[in-house]
């Protein structure tokens, strides 16, 4: 039996994969797709550390802009931990060779490393490589773990964890280009599937396949799920295809104009307080544009190439000349697996989380740009070791089939089931329902309405179903176990947004504007209590 | 609108009719599946040209689904020298290994002095997303199944000029056998690159290196005692 399953392939697994083999732990790496498709590799900005390399800077300012951005709903303990960790976990990556952007200042290591402001945050930290800093960080890690080979097994896809009697011993798994369902034994396992906010499908940054796999696997495991109402809409993604801008076009001195040209917001407040002016500016009947134009051309290629590209590919605009017609979209979720202060996850014994799937309450109400980046790869590592210390501590039995034979019951069954109801469509429906519904200005008919919809789409989930009915490389038996995951966790945000009548961070309600620290100061919890177990 | 798509349970094109719009080959692949014929196969990530999960081949040549405009009559086809999986998804493994062979890592850490001109020295190199599109287009694949590739020896490359790199014989050594020499310098794999990336030129210079570090062009060394070639 292996020591350490981790499952998912973006940053946060690899990193954890990393550091669990660092410290002498057997260790597979299991993805749904290969390691370097992951969504780490769609983060652009950067990664906040307060090295001070552009200016003053300190990991108590870190902490503090941390925390307001939290909203008093999070973990200060684990806060001051990612901080404090942030200039060590750069170390890292310059260590294994990641390519940050530089300044000229005559100093070494990473003296050098260049830092550009991001929203909400007091000084210039974040630490990029050019706009694709996830995407190179993330090839690094990966080169690494070649070189310390790390085994991987791609293109497997998560159905369930295996836990008997609340102690995890590993996962089952669909073999996509077999259809094999399989049962991987562990130790420990550490999930790090990612986030949600790919819900909200047509209306968010993310790929696809950000479905939540893991934190659906987990609810339906027994253990816990918090803070799901908390979903972060990015202010600047481009108006047709929901194409990423970063947030360092305005962190770079971009402007938000409106129709009629005029400003109407100081663009480098937190993402959500923009994303909100940009809601207000539409429901005028406004438009709102990025303008960029002032920073010429060949700064603009300098620092922002990516965007460049993409806003001529995507929404034919050259932004060195004209305005970019932008909309806020999903972009990150902050809810999700809940887990306690070694990243356990709540009810699951041996079951760690990490990344965006997990909920270790360091971005509270709202991440701050750059954060991210930071959790994966300082949290990435402590999941690594204490998944390792409690593999190398328990005495973890080999679990039975039971798992197993029930998943690949459940796969069988899909394939006889019939399918009139097209659920691609559903997907589609369910997207526009969050997004105008549990978006970025709820409120609770709304969002009693969306709960109905969603209810009744669960409802009807029988009458959905694969219409491509081979065994091997079905990818339409993946979006439907996806879109499974889609449907359930839905009602999660859209139930702990009904609960949650008080405005705190991304989520706003119209009819309670106000923070109410006394009624609402803790988190949602959903925990399926299993009968007669 | 017509779109002809490889589809490998036929062995044969199936021609789709779309609606006459601007659209990009992903999205265009998707509404095909997610309305018309579910069993269409692809594989899709990001939707902006960053995670190198959907390069396909568009009349020949290597593209991102993501980021190709349909024109009328567009043949689709999967990429060249991966084991075709099902339609246009295809088995990238064995193409991945080239990278673990080149050791395409950075082998010893030492703390340097980079600058803004060290920075940009490897940016162009470090925007791989490997998307495979290189070695789809490389020719040599054709004989030499196991060359190492456009993308590996970029990768290489770009290590071995980077400053915090100790051990730069380290990686030479593991790229010179089916390695920098077999290339036969076309520039296919320049042409293929969605990110603009010069494979051929980091081989150029991959290949200096190596002379500089004591290794020697085995072909030449070939000549000397064979029949003289002329080839490339």
């Amino acid at each position: 039996m292996i020591d350490i399953l981790v499952i998912g392939s973006g940053g946060a697994g690899l990193t954890a994969a990393l550091s669990a083999k660092d410290v002498g732990a057997s260790v597979l790496v299991v993805g749904k797709a290969y390691p370097t498709n992951s969504q780490t590799s769609m983060a652009q900005g950067g990664m906040n550390a307060a090295l001070g390399n552009a200016g003053e800077d300190s990991i108590e300012a870190h902490i503090e802009d941390t925390l307001k951005s939290a909203h008093e709903l999070c973990d200060e303990e684990r806060i001051k931990r990612m901080c404090s960790s942030a200039p060590s976990a750069i170390k890292w990556l310059e260590s294994i060779g990641v390519p940050f952007s530089r300044l000229d200042n005559e100093k070494s290591g990473i003296d050098t490393i260049a830092q550009r402001q991001m929203g909400g945050a007091s000084a210039k930290r974040a630490c990029y490589a050019q706009d694709y800093t996830g995407l190179k960080i993330l090839h690094t890690l990966y080169d690494t773990c070649l070189k310390h080979k790390v085994d991987f097994l791609d293109e497997h896809y998560l159905l369930s964890l295996v836990v008997e009697n609340g102690i995890c011993k590993g996962a089952t798994f669909l073999d996509i280009r077999t259809g094999e369902v399989k049962q991987i034994n562990a130790k420990s396992v550490i999930i790090a599937t990612g986030g949600y906010a790919g819900f909200y499908h047509n209306y968010t940054t993310n790929m696809t396949g950000a479905t939540g796999d893991g934190i659906a696997a987990v609810l339906r495991a027994g253990g816990a799920v918090s803070d799901m109402e908390f979903v972060q809409f990015h202010p600047t993604a481009l108006k047709s295809s929901s194409i990423l801008i970063s947030e360092s076009a305005r962190g770079e001195g971009g402007y938000l104009v409106n129709t009629e040209g005029e400003r109407f917001i100081d663009e480098l407040k937190p993402r959500d307080v923009v994303a909100r002016a940009i809601y207000e500016q539409f429901q005028k009947g406004q438009e709102v544009f990025l303008d960029i134009r002032h920073l010429g051309e060949e700064k603009l290629m300098e620092l922002l190439p990516q965007e460049v590209e993409l806003c001529k590919l995507h929404e034919n605009v050259d932004p060195a000349k004209e305005l970019i017609p932008i909309k806020p979209v999903a972009h990150y979720s902050m809810g999700g697996i809940d887990v306690n202060s070694i990243l356990e996850v709540e009810g699951i014994q041996g079951c760690f989380a990490v990344g965006e799937c997990s909920n270790a309450k360091v971005h509270g109400a709202n991440r701050l740009g750059g954060n991210s980046l930071l959790e994966i790869t300082t949290f990435g590592k402590f999941a690594g070791e204490h998944a390792h210390r409690y593999a190398t501590t328990s005495n973890v039995t080999q679990a039975d089939d039971t798992q197993l034979q029930q998943d690949k019951q459940y796969i069988e069954n899909l394939y006889k089931q019939n399918a009139p109801l097209n659920f691609y469509g559903q997907r589609e429906k369910l997207g526009k329902l969050l997004y105008e519904n549990a978006g970025m200005v709820r409120n609770n008919k709304d969002l009693n309405y969306a709960l109905d919809e969603i209810t009744a789409m669960q409802q009807n989930i029988s009458h959905m179903g694969i219409e491509d009915k081979s065994m091997t490389n079905n990818t339409n038996l993946i979006d439907f176990l996806e879109f499974t995951n889609t449907i359930l966790l839905s009602s999660t945000i859209v139930s702990a947004a009904i609960a949650r009548d008080e405005s705190r961070g991304a989520h706003y309600k119209e009819e309670f504007p106000k923070q109410n620290d006394e009624k609402f100061k803790n988190h949602i919890v959903f925990q399926w209590k299993k009968e007669n177990a | 609108m017509t779109l002809n798509i490889l589809r490998s349970e036929i062995n044969s094109h199936q021609t789709y009719t779309l609606e006459e719009k601007e659209t990009t080959l992903l999205h265009a692949l998707s509404h095909i599946k997610t309305t018309h014929d579910a069993t269409l196969t692809f594989t899709e990530g990001c939707r902006a040209s960053v995670c190198g999960t959907c390069a396909v081949r568009v009349n020949g040549k290597e593209e991102l689904a993501c980021a190709y405009k349909v024109q009328d009559g567009d043949t689709v086809e999967p990429l060249n020298y991966h084991p075709v999986l099902r339609d246009l998804k295809v088995d990238k493994n064995k193409a991945k290994e080239t990278l673990v062979k080149s050791s395409a890592w950075l082998h010893d850490f030492q703390e340097a002095t980079l600058t803004h001109k060290d920075e940009k020295f490897t940016e162009t190199q470090t925007d791989c997303i490997l998307c495979n599109s290189c070695y789809s287009a490389c020719p040599v694949y054709a004989v030499m199944p196991d060359f190492l590739g456009p993308f590996a020896l970029t990768r290489a490359y770009r290590y071995s000029v980077d400053k915090r790199e100790e051990n730069v014989k380290g990686i030479l050594d593991n790229v010179q056998t089916n390695g920098v020499w077999d290339c036969t310098l076309c520039g296919e794999c320049t042409l293929a690159c969605p990110k603009g990336i010069d494979p051929k030129m980091d081989i150029m210079m991959l290949r200096s290196k190596s002379l500089q570090s004591g290794h020697s062009d085995p072909t030449l060394a070939q000549e000397n005692f064979g029949e003289p070639s002329f080839g490339f």
